[in-house]
């Protein structure tokens, strides 16, 4: 018997291996997470002793942590990766910000809409990313091989049966699939797996020291100079880390002692806070995801 | 109160995977019966339960049904209209669950779910006993090659906690069930919406002694015997990473392989020897089902994908037609007239239906003819690939046995098989006819080189029969040559079958087909036994 890890890990390998074969132009979106790390380690493996035969493209809304820019260009480097930069730049050049503007429009302009256009440009007609189906209830429903229209768009009244492993990659030209070969990770699995196999992970996971302020109840870290601070309000010092990592001024932290990986699956059994929690963009209304999802966002 | 058992787990304790299917509709409280599941289990987070308390229309208890309803049109509707999968441990296994809705229309929901489950749970309310679709559930669980079952006789509040009402149920239960094939079969009272015999046992129901829903999914026997099967490898990808290396890519679908071991190739016949078995951490000696690895073959054969690796004295059969029990998945019917690709494994070929031998009604057991099927129909079809495929029975081997049907002009995926029979040479009628003047022999491979590749192989054989030959690629040359009394020899890539064929018969040519790989194959072990 394999145990579950390892047969989640023979099946994402086959996933990933069905959209090499099928697919002329598929892309790996590499949030720079843990999810990506894991996702991108399997694709790894899935095709050693040759190289990753696709590149890696991450959207870049230019309002990521410090941390992560610089853990994704030492990965990139380490393991001699093809990685592609995509920001909105018409957005940016508009002034769009996570402070002046809603969170559905920010996610909307340097999100959702720079990823369409990054796939459109570079003729993507496959891209992988590392979502999970326990994250929110609309991914619960979403298929492996999940089907794109001309515009990026996801009708979940629409979707393909998907049976057994055998998955249907045809499109017509225009259209496109996302590929979630971690659909049927949790969130445990992964930290599960990022301990297995010892993948790196961006250290802000991990519990440290931070100039942290309060929005709301939630524990805003003060990444750069960028940041607007309330008339008086003075960052603290606080000892924490993220269970899920986005644009700084949107990602909430939580108070926490875990330093390690081995830490953190111990804190997460015993946690009782889903880990979208510290997501601010989710919460705008109910079935906020599925909304995006349909717009074409992840 | 919640068991958080995840609290109580070591962190590196190895988990058995664990597939479940849950059919039942809404009016069944299936929603409410895994909400509960995952609440139980503490798989359910405090902002979750938060969110869903919020979102709970009357009163203050919480409506365990809404953890599971995701999409807004469910929501608003309040059914259940796709499958959606949902995820849970205890301290022995991880629960992959699948979430499938039991109204008669959305029978291809239920048929996804089930595809890939290790066991079904089939919910019935409690006050209006076996309905008809409760049959069709438990029929459509064993066709998808379920052979565990609990029947959850669900709302046992409803119905005073009565063991009769319970005993009634089961009997009913246990004799149309009988004639499915179940292995095991458990009957469980629950009232989902109080907790009764869902992760505790229900001291309002001190009569039931047969556990509880959790008692059930956590000590149910899951099909660990994959690897106990013959070797069944269809190859994904050919790994090159330089001019010396060549792998073979895939995912072991069944059995294990040792290095040093026999192989075939199918559908061509090529044999060789497994080189090495290689990982990303490293060549093993031996490997098996699931794994997914890199094979290396002694000898260069050509493989790629869509071919399957078996050992060749048990190897399936080899061929172009198949019967199958086929689940409709498109609003558009069956169509005889119209082009399918068929994805079986690793590969993917043109395909047509040939025939529909009946329609089958999963209600009544009935089988009945019929000229089509339509959405949610279910019947015995004989398809045809293009190219010959490399299968097992559904029956023997779920990861061989299982294709999927893809319209050719609109992608959509319209139907799922679960082979009955076959494969079967196609060729038996062509092959047993000898080489005449004036026969037009259309020659198939998988690819034009290799079609044209086999056309000389034939040239060769009708030279040995004192017969003069032409290789031709024009219509209006084949009958010319035919008409001459030559034996016109004319390739064909399978891509490119169907043209070939119209364009003969156009000219008034009814050409012999002949399956250029297949017969190749049986020169090649005749050349082979010379060789000893």
């Amino acid at each position: 018997m394999l145990s579950h890890l390892r047969e989640l890990e023979a099946e994402s390998i086959h996933v990933i291996r069905e959209v090499a074969a099928e697919f002329a132009r598929p892309v790996l979106l590499y949030s720079i997470g843990k999810d990506s790390q894991v996702l991108l380690h399997l694709a790894r493996k899935a095709f050693h002793p040759a190289p990753v035969p696709f590149p890696l493209l991450h959207v870049d809304t230019t309002w990521k942590f410090r941390e992560m820019y610089a853990f994704r260009d030492r990965i990139v480097r380490e393991l001699g990766l093809r990685l592609l930069v995509h920001r909105n730049q018409r957005a940016l050049d508009e002034g769009i910000n996570p402070f002046d503007h809603s969170s559905q429009k920010y996610t909307f302009a340097l999100k959702t809409q720079a990823l369409l256009e990054a796939l459109a440009n570079g003729g993507y007609d496959a891209a992988f990313g590392g979502a999970r189906r326990d994250e929110e209830k609309s991914r619960a429903k979403e298929r492996i091989f999940s089907f794109r229209d001309r515009h990026g768009q996801w009708e979940p009244r629409q979707q393909r049966p998907e049976l057994w492993n055998l998955y249907n990659g045809r499109i017509e030209k225009g259209e496109s699939i996302r590929v979630f070969p971690l659909s049927n990770w949790s969130e445990l699995d992964v930290w599960q797996y990022v301990q297995l196999e010892d993948i790196p992970v961006v250290p802000l996971y991990f519990a440290a020291e931070r100039p942290v302020v309060e929005r709301q109840g939630n524990l805003i870290v003060v990444d750069d100079e960028r940041f607007r601070l309330a008339p008086g309000e003075v960052p603290r010092h606080r000892r924490v880390r993220f269970r899920t990592l986005g644009c700084y001024p949107l990602s909430a932290a939580i108070e926490s002692d875990a330093a390690n990986v081995a830490a953190i699956i111990a804190e997460m059994r015993s946690s009782r806070r889903s880990e979208r929690q510290g997501r601010l963009i989710d919460h705008d209304e109910e079935g906020s995801m599925e909304t995006k999802k349909r717009e074409g966002y992840f | 109160m919640a068991v958080p058992l995840q609290q109580m787990e070591a962190a590196s304790e190895p988990k058995e995977l664990v597939r479940l299917v849950v059919i039942g509709s809404v009016d069944d409280g299936k929603s409410t019966l895994i909400g509960r599941l995952l609440y139980e289990t503490g798989a359910l987070f405090d902002d979750q339960i938060e969110q869903v308390r919020r979102a709970t229309r009357n009163g203050d208890a919480i409506d365990f049904s809404l953890f599971t309803d995701g999409l807004k049109a469910e929501r608003e509707q309040g059914i259940t209209i796709d499958v959606a999968y949902r995820y849970f441990e205890t301290r022995r296994r991880k629960f992959i669950l699948a979430d499938t809705p039991g109204h008669a229309q959305y029978t291809r929901n239920m048929a996804t779910g089930a595809s890939t489950a290790d066991a079904a749970i089939i919910l019935v309310d409690a006050r209006l006993g076996v309905l008809p679709q409760t049959r069709r559930h438990a029929t459509i669980a064993s066709l998808l090659g379920i052979r565990r079952l609990a029947v959850a006789v669900n709302k046992m509040d409803l119905a005073g906690f009565d063991p009769g009402a319970f005993q009634r149920i089961a009997g009913q239960v246990r004799a149309f069930a009988a004639s499915l094939g179940f292995t095991q079969l458990v009957l469980l009272p629950v009232s989902a919406k109080l907790g009764d015999n869902v992760a505790l046992q229900s001291p309002r129901m001190p009569w039931h002694r047969g556990g509880s829903v959790l008692d059930f999914v956590e000590s149910v026997e899951v099909q660990r015997d994959r690897a106990e099967r013959p070797f069944r490898f269809p190859v994904q990808n050919v790994l090159r990473p330089h001019i010396d290396y060549r792998g073979l890519a895939g995912q072991i679908a069944s059995g294990a392989v040792t290095v040093g071991d026999e192989i075939v190739v199918l559908p061509s016949g090529a044999r060789s020897r497994v080189r090495a078995i290689e990982t990303f951490e490293g060549p093993v000696s031996r490997a098996h089902a699931p794994m997914s690895v890199v094979l290396r073959l002694a000898d260069d054969v050509d493989a790629g994908r869509g071919d399957l690796l078996a050992h060749p004295e048990s190897a399936p059969a080899v061929g172009r037609q198949v019967e199958a029990m086929a689940v409709w998945l498109a609003e558009r019917p069956l169509d005889f007239t119209r082009a399918y690709a068929i994805k079986h494994a690793s590969c993917t070929s043109p395909a047509r239906i040939e025939a529909l031998r009946w329609r089958f009604d999963p209600e009544t057991g009935e089988e009945s003819p019929a000229s089509s099927l339509a959405l949610n129909e279910i019947g015995m079809v004989v398809v045809r690939a293009a190219r010959p495929i490399a299968a097992d029975p559904y029956a023997l081997d779920r990861a061989t046995g299982a294709f999927i049907l893809i319209d050719a002009l609109t992608n959509e995926t319209v139907a799922a098989g679960m082979i009955a029979s076959g494969p079967r040479a196609e060729t038996e009628q062509a092959a047993a006819r000898p080489i005449e003047p004036g026969m037009v022999l259309l020659v198939r491979a998988r690819t034009e080189a290799l079609s044209v590749a086999r056309a000389h192989e034939f040239e060769r054989i009708a030279a040995e029969g004192a017969l003069v030959s032409a290789i031709v690629r024009r219509p209006a040359a084949a009958r010319a040559c035919a008409a001459a009394g030559l034996v016109v020899l004319f390739p064909a890539a399978d891509e490119d079958l169907e043209a070939a064929r119209e364009a003969l018969r156009a000219v008034g040519v009814e050409p012999v087909e002949v399956d250029g790989e297949a017969e190749a194959q049986s020169l090649h072990r005749a050349i082979a036994r010379e060789d000893r």
